[in-house]
């Protein structure tokens, strides 16, 4: 269990994220924190939970079409399960640009430069290593766009 | 010739019980190593640690999820599994492993965490190891998406098996999980209620020999009266089966420091005591770092068993409504279906049982748990628990990311601050990957 605090104050900016374990994580106490936080930071969040397979994510993607996707894992497994995702998910044309970010105990080494790249230039958004804090994780998610208001939506 | 009779192996139950009358609290760790030479000297040191004691055999966490190919590369690369992959091993290995392990005062129990336990249970029988752990609901909810009826279905036949292997003799014992969901932040009321419940799946299905769980939470005088609670609705709900209460060492977020770990370990050492618990199963000092190694399982165990020695059995816990709460839980499920298999996953459907944080699909996720200003495990939310007129949860208590955090660090940081300056004590750690070295454990934080 390697969570942390932010400070409050991020803008109400009402967005969908997606948030998600990868398909051989069963941790799930960062799932139910980081769903707390992304909610504090006035987002509307969709959590599928742990244990999810590539093809469920994809498929919640393709339906909810959500602004952002928040992916967590703490198993050690989450560089070569994150780097099979996101090569599926960038190959549907229609998710070709939606923001996915992934974040935690990325591998068992614990992390560096050279497994952020990897998977920044696989095709994720932003990657979090854990023990970095979530200052910056905050901050990438209050500068998404806001989502253009329904025409009948209820504040 | 005079025919001898031949005294059947007495059960897993049948030892802990012959051991508590001998006076002592049985004490068991969570050991489980890849490597059978290490396995069998885990069990061997295990025996012979200065505690009344049972051993165990953890399976690695691809056997759980049943991904044998898994197991299997691993294997061939040498890679490290996290437990004994008793499945791919081959029976030979197994029983050479065992050789002479296994006597009348110490069966070995065997833990492995799968939702379809089906195969596993197969080849525990037919290694001549027929106790161990689990259930419908404790093994499918938090570590899997598989459905939950899914699940109920292959704990079933599990069970059936298991029943079945009465017939060449040795009287098979199953232990529920369901007294430790989540590891943390699920009210005792709850813990006791699924633990319960899951016993009485076990019988149902023609198991006769059950222990109940319940693990370590954040308040030991709420922990005493959860655990005289699961006792008396033991035997209101299961008057024929033989069965004892296996207390957790506290499974959420450990201590850090050496001084924090131990005490916890002696606290719930002294909860077993109390609450005229029959086994303890163990934490060690780095469980907040790593698997531990044979030796720091041997020397919680013999902290645990020290611990236990200083305690004594209390007359009556307090009474704050968690026996009444756990009741109201059980008859409601009770009342639903004959076959309780489908009570459960209709309770579930209908969110009459909802463990809080709990994300599985089949689970409502209505309900919410919080630590009262005594520390105390209560109800924030209750959902559709049937259980509105036993509680009053708080009005506009707000969760948050922060709130959410201090809780499950709660017991962590509660140890640590009180214990953690401790005299640290220097662990040489035998079998990490690059050999042995120093580390000073209460300095790690």
């Amino acid at each position: 269990m390697t969570l942390e605090t932010v400070g409050a104050g991020a803008a109400d900016c009402r967005r969908e994220v997606l948030l998600t374990g990868l398909s051989s994580d069963a941790h799930t106490w960062n799932l139910a924190y980081l769903e707390l936080l992304l909610e504090e930071l006035g987002c509307r969040v969709t959590n599928l939970g742990a244990c999810v397979p590539d093809a469920e994510i994809i498929e919640a993607c393709r339906t909810r079409r959500p602004d952002l996707v928040v992916i967590s894992s703490l198993n050690g497994h989450g560089r070569q399960d994150g780097l099979r995702l996101i090569s599926a998910l960038r190959a549907d044309p229609a998710l070709a640009e939606l923001p996915v970010v992934i974040g935690g105990k990325l591998d068992v080494a614990g992390g560096g430069p050279h497994t952020a790249a990897g998977l920044l230039a696989a095709g994720f958004d932003a990657v979090f290593e854990d023990g970095a804090g979530l200052t910056r994780f905050s901050s990438f998610v209050g500068a998404l766009a806001p989502r253009p208001a329904a025409p009948l939506a209820v504040a | 010739m005079t025919e001898i009779a031949v005294r059947p192996t007495p059960s897993f139950g049948e030892v802990v019980a012959a051991l508590n009358a001998e006076g002592a609290l049985v004490v068991q760790p969570r050991m489980g190593f890849a490597d059978p030479a290490v396995m069998r000297r885990g069990l061997l040191a295990t025996r012979a640690a200065r505690a009344t004691t049972v051993g165990t055999i953890t399976l690695d966490s691809y056997t759980r999820l049943g991904d044998h190919q898994a197991v299997r590369q691993a294997m061939l690369d040498d890679a490290e599994l996290n437990g004994y992959p008793i499945v791919d091993r081959d029976p030979a290995t197994t029983a050479e492993m065992l050789g002479g392990v296994l006597t009348a005062r110490f069966p070995v129990q065997v833990r492995h965490g799968s939702a379809d336990p089906r195969q596993i249970i197969r080849t525990l029988l037919e290694r001549g190891l027929p106790a161990t752990e689990g259930g419908p609901v404790s093994y499918c909810l938090p570590y899997s998406r598989m459905p939950l009826e899914l699940a109920v279905d292959y704990w079933r036949q599990a069970c059936e098996m298991l029943a079945e292997s009465r017939d060449s003799g040795a009287e098979p014992h199953l232990e529920t999980f369901g007294g430790c969901m989540m590891g943390q932040l699920c009210p005792p009321a709850l813990l006791v209620a699924l633990s319960l419940l899951e016993g009485m799946f076990f019988w149902q299905h023609g198991i006769r020999c059950i222990s109940l769980s319940y693990a370590q939470q954040t308040h030991p005088g709420q922990d005493e009266e959860a655990v005289a609670a699961l006792q008396q609705l033991s035997r209101r709900f299961l008057p024929f089966a033989r069965t004892h209460v296996v207390i957790y060492t506290y499974m959420g977020v450990f201590p850090r420091t050496f001084g924090g770990a131990m005490e916890l370990l002696a606290e719930s050492a002294r909860l077993a005591v109390r609450s005229g618990a029959g086994r303890l199963i163990v934490k060690t000092t780095a469980e907040a770092h790593r698997i531990p190694t044979v030796g720091e399982n041997v020397a919680a165990l013999e902290h645990a068993a020290d611990a236990a020695l200083g305690a004594l059995r209390r007359a009556a816990a307090e009474r704050t409504g968690i026996l009444e709460q756990a009741a109201a839980l059980v008859e409601c499920v009770l009342g639903l279906d004959d076959d309780l298999g489908r009570a459960l996953v209709t309770a579930f459907a209908r969110g009459l049982l909802d463990v809080p944080f709990c994300l599985h699909p089949d689970n409502a996720g209505r309900t919410r748990g919080f630590l009262d200003a005594a520390g105390r495990l209560q109800w924030q939310r209750i959902g559709a628990l049937p259980i509105a007129d036993l509680v009053e949860p708080p009005a506009g208590e707000r969760l948050t990311s922060a709130s959410l955090l201090s809780a499950l660090r709660f017991v962590q940081s509660g140890f640590d601050d009180r214990f953690g300056a401790r005299v640290p004590r220097p662990v040489l750690e035998a079998h990490t990957a690059r050999g042995p070295r120093l580390r000073e454990l209460g300095s790690m934080s």
